[in-house]
């Protein structure tokens, strides 16, 4: 038997065989001229399944065949694991994206669509290069699909089932699961070119802090000064790179069963894959938001790359300083180096 | 209506796996599958017990409450059976199944989980009884043969019982209180929330 338990040692046999020399020293005491031993009770030293439960998360002995994971005889764990995937899931899920979604709404019931407050300035400054409008557009085009096909194997069959009936629900949902495999690769190339493309323009400075003060200029007035990235964008990125790093890591332990992993470390992966997959989901919808109905021309940053130049001085006035300071030194005037006239 | 069980008194069980080996021809299970297997708890030392185990066909089963495309159902008697139709190879009924009775063949992408396979207490699946389909995906279906699974059948000590939930207690019992000693109803605990009281 081998125990699992974690705190537990002293388990049920361990007692049991106190017990049992307590008893024969109970025994002997008054009958030391004649026999210690009374008739044995076979299951005495067997072990019960009450008392292995109470002293073991699983209780595991020795099989004959070769698949050693059949050893396992009870694991209890389970009976959490359903708790957790049917209860407490669905609440924090729930919460988490229903959540958000509403404060969207209401954000924008009360503060409109973030304008370019001096208008369009009919030129344009390049934001973002082909290859990080890829890189971006890849991650999110396979997160999209990834969260989806995601949520689907968590609720689909309390939304989308009872409307679509078992054959085609379940056509879909294993469609969904060959998605949610086989896009997991490209969406963690996605995370890692991300990473090296970013990572160093994310880097947490001094201005950051009075963005954080003036409220990001999503409340209140105020436009703070930022960078190429902002302190609210630059914790996105630490979030989706740490957060997706783990939602990756977790992810591949599900899709590679018992790859140096057992029933319990399969248990938590779900657990912290599910979790931070319906958080991180949660997060993005911001982050969409934004992106799109909520700030005017933020759109055109990751569309075709270019941005208005008021807008970027609007809301990245250093990251503008600092692209024009580069023009003025490669011989041009005030223009940064790949702006040209709107037509 | 029965509310059919399996019991497995460990202390008559030897530990032959005579059951794992009928199972495995009554219902040609796919190869690398074991839908039943003899586990042997202190090995060797004293208080050693073996214990077969399979599906237990659990009250309000864990299984059937986590399955992302809802594909278990109960038979009339209290058998939990699943569709392989609609079954997606996820791998959460194994997760939270206590006995981890769900198995899979490895023949999904990446060499990971093709459809999942149990423990059906011979009672075939979702086809109509005893066709060739059914077979070739389910096994054997004993029950709508009138017989018991074959396991628990051919058992040589009578450990392995299966039946009507109340009769296969009694029988242990009554066994518990004729010898004065008995380790208990492995997985009943578990499985039914109830125990045997002797
Ligand atoms: C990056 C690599 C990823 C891998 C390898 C991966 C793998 C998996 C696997 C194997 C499952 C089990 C179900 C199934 O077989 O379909 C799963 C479930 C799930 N995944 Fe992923 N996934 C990844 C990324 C993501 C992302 C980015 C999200 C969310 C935005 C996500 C959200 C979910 C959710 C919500 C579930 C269901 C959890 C539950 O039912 O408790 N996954 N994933
Ligand atoms: S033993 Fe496992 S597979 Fe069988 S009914 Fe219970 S939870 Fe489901
Ligand atoms: S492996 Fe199949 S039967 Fe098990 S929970 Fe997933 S879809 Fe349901």
């Amino acid at each position: 038997m081998t125990r699992t338990g974690h705190d537990r040692r002293w388990s049920a046999r361990g007692i049991a065989a106190a017990l049992t020399m307590l008893l024969a020293l109970l025994l002997a005491l008054p009958a030391a001229t004649g026999s210690a031993f009374a008739q044995v009770n076979p299951t005495t030293e067997a072990v019960r399944e009450e008392q292995l439960m109470q002293a073991l998360d699983r209780v595991t002995g020795r099989v004959s065949i070769p698949d050693r994971k059949a050893a396992t005889l009870i694991q209890v764990e389970g009976q959490e694991w359903r708790a957790y995937h049917e209860r407490t899931l669905a609440w924090i899920g729930g919460i988490a994206i229903l959540g958000m979604l509403a404060v969207l709404a209401v954000f924008f019931l009360v503060r409109g669509r973030i304008r370019t407050e001096a208008g369009p300035s009919g030129r344009t400054i390049v934001r973002f290069r082909w290859f990080e409008r890829f890189v971006h557009w890849l991650t999110a085009s396979c997160f999209v699909i990834l969260a989806l096909s995601g949520l689907n194997v968590a609720f689909g069959k309390s939304l989308l089932l009872p409307l679509i009936g078992p054959e085609a629900f379940s056509t879909f949902s294993m469609a969904a699961k060959y998605a949610h495999n086989y896009l997991s690769f490209p969406f963690t190339l996605g995370l890692v070119l991300m990473f090296f493309i970013w990572a160093l323009r994310n880097i947490p400075s001094r201005v950051d802090v009075t963005w954080f003060a003036q409220g990001g200029g999503i409340v209140g007035k105020a436009h703070p000064p930022a960078g190429k990235f902002n302190a609210g964008q630059k914790m996105l990125f630490w979030l989706v790179i740490l957060v997706g790093a783990a939602i990756a890591v977790s992810g591949y332990i599900l899709l590679f069963p018992f790859y140096g992993t057992t029933i319990a470390g399969m248990q938590t992966a779900q657990v912290v894959h599910g979790l931070l997959g319906v958080l991180l989901t949660a997060v993005i919808l911001g982050h969409i938001y934004i992106g799109t109905l909520g700030m005017e021309g933020a759109f055109d940053a990751m569309g075709n790359g270019e941005v208005d130049l008021n807008w970027a001085r609007q809301h990245h006035s250093l990251w503008v300083a600092e692209e024009e300071r580069k023009a003025t030194a490669d011989g041009k005037h005030g223009v940064p180096p790949t702006a040209v006239p709107a037509e | 209506m029965a509310r059919l069980k399996f019991l497995c008194d460990a202390d008559r069980c030897i530990e032959c796996n005579a059951c794992v080996t009928a199972c495995k021809n009554e219902n040609e299970v796919p190869w690398g599958i074991n839908r039943r297997r003899v586990v042997t708890i202190n090995d060797g030392k004293p208080g050693e017990r073996s214990i077969s185990m399979a599906c237990m066909h659990c009250t309000d089963a864990p299984c059937k409450a986590v399955c992302p495309v809802d594909c278990f159902y109960n038979t009339a008697d209290g058998i939990v059976l699943h569709s392989k139709d609609l079954c997606i190879g996820c791998g959460y009924c194994f997760y939270a199944c206590p006995f981890g009775a769900p198995q899979y063949p490895r023949v999904g992408n990446f060499g990971s989980r093709g459809k999942m396979d149990k423990c059906t207490y011979c009672a075939g699946g979702p086809e109509p009884d005893l066709t060739a389909a059914e077979y070739q995906k389910y096994g054997a279906n004993r029950i709508a043969e009138g017989k018991l699974p074959l396991c628990a059948e051919m058992c040589s000590t009578k450990s392995l019982l299966a039946g009507d939930g109340e009769i296969i207690a009694a029988i242990y019992k009554e066994r518990v209180l004729k010898r004065g000693y008995g380790s208990g109803a492995w997985g009943w605990k578990t499985a039914y929330r109830e125990t045997i009281d002797v």
